[in-house]
This record gives structure tokens, sequence and C-alpha cells, in this order.
């Protein structure tokens, strides 16, 4: 274990110095070895490096949010590790959707912090954050809502355009074949079932393969057999991607099967 | 899933909303093309038919009559002048003028204005002979371009001219020897293209056969005919001035120079003589005065109607928002970012004005090529629907700028969509 970790330390520390020399930077190079005995710059890579891969990605601290008039809403500290599936349960009015609004980077926290996959959110500028967002955070809503004028595919390779990634119509079509979609390609959102739309909408939150999935309340609208594919295909996809997976839901059909919960009091 | 193809498939999704906006801003385009179209072409025709020519000699009259007459052959003449009365102008040593070319007007074939003329006038339009060869003696003729294609006429064809300008059978001259064409012009863009020229004396050959039934002059018109006669034998034409009794319609003159006499001599010919002279410049310039009133008005009309159908455009793209607020709200979650947004919805804009555009010229064009027939008739000029002018890139330009000024306002508001609110309320 030690030896693997001085491993990525002295591989870090290459890349520090080939980047330092790569920039043409020699006052960078200068000032690693003037302030930092050499261990020390092994230590400190050592331990930037295993942050680096640390697996909690999803995290908040001291998390509050105000709205114009209103009182603070705070939040609890929680952090969710890589793979867990977890609920946000909570009766309405005590903050579900602003919570997960927060975790998206969709709002800005009034105090406190949100960190994604290491990378806290409200440090980033709101160019950062829109592209990061596209790329490392899926959400799917309450209600599947799509481009319409656009078709079911298209909406997915929207999805990666708008997040920088490069339109993979294979990926696409994948991923709808993986959600039992394999003829929708073409087809219209208005023309899809609430259920098809449902898994549509889980697709298209999936296509830039995310970190974190975050899903606002998407079963409430289902009966309980859609109900329980949706949930069902959730974690299996979640499992897939290897993402962190968190359902905000008042939904008692979906408190049987996920374990791990955060809840919140008025 | 680029952002053209975005903004094109959202117009398209709703094609009935942007119809109203499309409709009305292709009338306003399609009305300035028109009006531009028309403008150029009119005053193309004007200008080539300047021809150089510094003052026209008729009769008295409206001076304006006597230029449309005598330069662009869309009015009546204004009467006669008697060769006596020209004659020092006919004078090839006059000291002021370089060019003197006599018209006889009034008569025509299958409503094709004949001219009666001298080699000369072909020469002023710089006119050349295409086949055949420029009339020389009596009773021949040069066709322009379009009479030639349009009557199907060519070198050796004859024909019987018709009294006055609109063909009737009953004023069909019935002179004993016919026009014989013997030459075809190449097009020169100008109102010889429409025109069947011949000299003077065939002119006075036909009508003193005519005349020849009155017994009043019948001594006379005989002569006429005898000498219509011997050209037939290739005998040279004599000069005009040999004939002092005999009218001709106008006189078109070049200046040697435009000096101060030059000028001074139309004031004496409209002062001390019978006759008038006018200026071909004053008389259009005074002509595009007049009917200038109309097409500004017009173009104002036009513009008014443009700057609405933007702000039908401005509208509909507005209440478009509207419904697309989940969707914008959306692309935003998805990573799209502020700029995306007004990018998509200014682009729906240009996209909305491109098309508009393309609707309008394409109004103006077919229109300009139906009307085309109906204008060259009346204006003894050849238009065209197919022309396309370096004015209608300006018109695509000031196109381009009310899509954007329509789309900027929708646009800011799009990339303001506040994500959280619009998705919490669903």
């Amino acid at each position: 274990m030690q030896s693997v970790g001085a491993l990525s330390g002295i591989h870090y520390l290459h890349l520090q110095i080939a980047s330092a020399i790569g920039n043409n930077n020699a006052d960078n190079l200068y000032l690693l070895f003037k302030h930092a005995s050499f261990y020390d710059v092994l230590n400190y890579a050592y331990f930037t490096g295993k942050a680096k891969k640390r697996s909690t990605m999803l995290q908040t601290q001291n998390l509050t949010y105000t709205y114009t008039g209103g009182s603070p809403i705070k939040f609890p500290d929680f952090r969710c590790e890589k793979n867990e599936h977890w609920l946000l349960l909570g009766q309405s009015g005590t903050g579900k959707t602003t919570l997960l609004h927060l975790l998206g980077g969709l709002l800005t926290p009034t105090s406190g912090d949100v960190s994604v996959d290491g990378t806290s959110l409200p440090a980033l500028g709101q160019g950062q954050l829109d592209k990061f967002r596209g790329r490392r955070i899926g959400i799917i809503f309450q209600e599947a809502h799509f481009v319409k004028a656009l078709t079911v595919g298209e909406n997915l390779l929207l999805a990666q355009k708008l997040a920088g990634v490069r339109p993979d119509k294979s990926r696409a079509e994948e991923l709808l074949g993986r959600l039992n979609l394999n003829n929708k390609f073409a087809k219209k959102p208005e023309q899809l079932s609430v259920g098809e739309r449902q898994r549509v909408a889980i697709a298209r939150a999936l296509v830039n393969r995310p970190s974190v999935i975050l899903a606002d309340e998407p079963t409430s609208a289902l009966d309980d057999h859609n109900c329980q594919e949706v949930a069902t295909l959730l974690a299996e996809q979640a499992n897939m991607a290897e993402a962190t997976l968190l359902i905000v839901t008042h939904d008692n059909r979906l408190k049987e099967r996920f374990a791990k919960r955060i809840e919140l009091n008025d | 899933m680029n952002l053209l193809s975005l903004s094109w498939k959202n117009i398209v999704n709703k094609p009935l909303s942007m119809t109203l906006s499309l409709v009305l801003f292709g009338l306003g385009v399609g009305l300035i093309s028109l009006l531009l179209l028309l403008n150029t072409q009119l005053e193309e025709k004007f200008e080539a038919n300047l021809a150089g020519i510094d003052l026209v000699i008729g009769a008295k009259g409206s001076p304006l009559q006597l230029i449309l007459s005598s330069m662009y052959h869309i009015d009546s003449p204004t009467g006669n002048v008697s060769i006596a009365e020209v004659k020092p102008f006919l004078n090839p040593k006059h000291p002021l003028i370089k060019t003197a070319v006599p018209l006889s007007l009034g008569d025509s074939y299958k409503g094709y204005r004949i001219v009666g003329t001298t080699p000369e006038f072909v020469d002023l339009y710089e006119g050349r002979p295409a086949q055949g060869e420029v009339f020389e003696h009596t009773m021949e003729v040069t066709l322009g371009a379009t009479v030639a294609a349009a009557l199907e006429l060519e070198t050796g064809s004859t024909f019987q001219s018709s009294h006055g300008f609109v063909q009737d059978d009953n004023l069909i001259h019935d002179h004993e020897t016919p026009f014989t064409v013997v030459g075809v012009l190449e097009p020169t863009g100008s109102v010889v293209d429409q025109l069947i020229l011949t000299n003077t004396q065939s002119v006075w050959a036909v009508h003193g056969h005519e005349a020849g039934a009155a017994e009043a002059e019948e001594e006379h018109e005989h002569e006429e005919g005898e000498a219509h006669d011997h050209e037939h034998e290739q005998e040279a034409v004599k000069p005009l001035t040999e004939y002092p009794d005999e009218d001709i319609t106008s006189l078109l003159i070049r200046f040697k120079g435009r000096n101060f006499q030059a000028l001074n001599m139309q004031r004496s010919i409209n002062e001390n003589t019978d006759m008038q002279a006018a200026t071909p410049a004053i008389e259009i310039n005074r002509l595009y005065n007049l009917i200038g009133v109309g097409a500004e008005a017009l173009r104002w009309l036009a513009i008014i109607i443009v700057i609405v159908s933007g702000l039908s455009i401005f509208i509909s793209l507005y209440s478009s928002l509207r419904d697309r607020r989940y969707e914008l709200a959306l692309m935003r979650t998805m990573g799209g970012s502020r700029g995306f947004l007004f990018g998509m919805i200014i682009l729906e804009g240009l996209i909305l004005a491109v098309l508009g555009y393309a609707i309008g010229i394409s109004l103006s064009h077919l229109g300009m090529e139906a009307l085309a027939g109906n204008l060259s008739d009346s204006y003894r000029y050849t238009f065209t629907g197919w022309r396309f002018l370096s004015e209608e890139w300006l018109l695509l330009a000031g196109a381009l700028g009310i899509g954007f000024v329509a789309a900027i306002l929708p646009a800011i508001q799009a990339s303001r969509t506040d994500i959280h609110k619009t998705l919490a309320e669903g």
C-alpha cells in the first residue's frame, strides 16, 4: 500500500516537474525546490494524489440557502461515496428540491459548500459550472421534459453537444437499447408513453457518463409497474456507469428498495 | 446537432406561428426589391438612350413630350417642322453642331415604330449590323434586334407599314413597294432594339403615295412616287436639304463642345423660331422628380411593412419563449451556457429574416418577370426579372439586421432563464 502510494507520489512529482518545464516556467521549478525538501514535495504530492483518487462523489458542508425574504434553510452535512445509492426523504416544504438544485449546481448556496467528485461547485465560474454540470452530473426530473422540436435521439445528442462532448450516435443508440427503447431514436418525445419518456430521461442523464445522478421524484407520476421498472433501471444503470445515485422522493414504494437515506426535517 | 440545425428545427416545429411574420417580411422585402429593380432598369434605359444627345429640336409643345417621343419613342410627337426651318442645323459646316440626325415619326409595323432618319442615327446608339447592313436606299429598312426576334423578320423580308402607332388594319399604307429588310442590328440595350429604321425619304414616299389620292397634291406626290421608284434603281439618295417643302418630326443634335454659345442656341431657338429646343438631361430629371414622389411613397410603405414584420418576428419569438421555458432551463441543466441560449434565439431571428428575404426576392423577381412583357410594350425597352443587383446584398444585410434586432430582447430573456425557479415550478 505504502509503496503504491510512494510510486504514485513520485509519478505526481514527475508530472509537476514536467508541467513546470513544459510551461517553460523556470520560476515554478525553482520554487518547487527552494521552499520544500525533496521529502516534503514527495509527501505533498502523495496526499494530493490520494485526494484525487478518493471516492467521495457528493459532499455537503454547512450548506444553507436563503430565499429572498425567507428564513435560511439549513441542510445536514452528508457524503455519498462512489457506487452508492441514496434516498433523500422529507415532507414537502422541507427543501428537497432546493437541496437537489444546490447539489446539481442549478442554485448557488448562500453559505457552505457542495462538492461533486472533489470539485467545489460554488467555487466554479458560471461557464465552468455549466460545462461541469453537463459532463459530471446527470439530472432526472419529476416530469420528463424534452426539447420538443427534436426527436428522442436528437435530444440525447443535444445533451452531449451541450456538455461539450463530441456527439456520438452509437452511444445514444446503445443507451436507448439498454433501456428497451430500441426503435424510438427517430420518434418525437410526445409520441412516447409516460413510462417511455421517463426512460428516455434516464438515458439522457446517463449519456455523458456522469459521476453523479440526481433524480427528482422520478416515479411520482408513474404507476406501480412503471415505478418498479424505473427504480430498477436507475439502480442498474448507476451501477453500470459506476455513478453515485441520489433520488429525491417521498414515494414509499422506493423506501423498500434503498437503504441509505438522508432525511430532511422542518 | 449544431446550433444552426437546432434553431432551424425550433422554427420548423411551429411553422404556423411564424407564417405571418414570414409573409409580412417577404412582402416588405419584395416591394423594396421590386422598386429597386424597376428603378434601376428604368434609369438604365433613360441613361442608355441619352446617347450623348445635347438638344432635340422639334415643333412647339411640351418639351417633355418632345424628348419622350423623339428619344424614348413612348409618346406622340409634338408635330412637324419643315426642312426649310431646320436647314441651318443640317448644314455640316455649322460651327457648333457635330451631328444633326433628322427623325420622321408616325408610322409603325405591328406595334413597332418606324423611324425615318439617316444612317447616322445608328451611330448615335453605337448600333452594328448583326446581319445584312444599315439601310441606305429608300424603302430599305434595318431592324432593331428585339423587333427582328419578335416579328421573326430577317434580311430579305418585306412588309407594309401602318399609319399611327397602333396596329389597325384600316390604317395600313397601301404602298406599291413594300419595305424590304436589308439588315438586323445587334442588341444595343437602348431603344434602337425596339425600332424599325429607314431613311426619311421612305416615310415621305409612303405618305406621298397615300396622299396621292388627294387631288390637290396629286402632282407633287406623283413626283415622290417617282423618286421612290428611282431609288430602286440604286440611285444615290439626295440630301434632305434638297426638299425644303417636306416635313420632319424632330432633329437630334450633338454639339461639338458644351460651351456658352451652344447653350445659348437653345434659348435662341425657343425665343426666335416657331420651333422648340429641349435638353434631354433636364427633361428626364423633371420626369424623375414627377414619378419620384410615387416611388418614394411606395418605398416608405415597404419600409413600414418590413418594420412591422420585424415587430411580428419579435412577438412570435417572445411568445414562443413562454412555451419553451422548461426546455430552456433543461438545456441549461444539460450544460448549455447562457451564450448558447442567446445564440439559439438570435439565430432563430436571423433564419426567419433570411427566409423572409428569400420569399421577398423570389416574389420581386417573379413579379418583375411577369411585368416585363407589359413594361417592354409601354416603355420600348426590354425588362427582365432575372437581373440581380448589388443593392440586393445590401437588402440582405438590412434583413439580417432587422432579424437580429427583433431577436435580441427574446435572446436576452432566454439567456436569463432562472433554472431553479423554472424547474421547481415544473
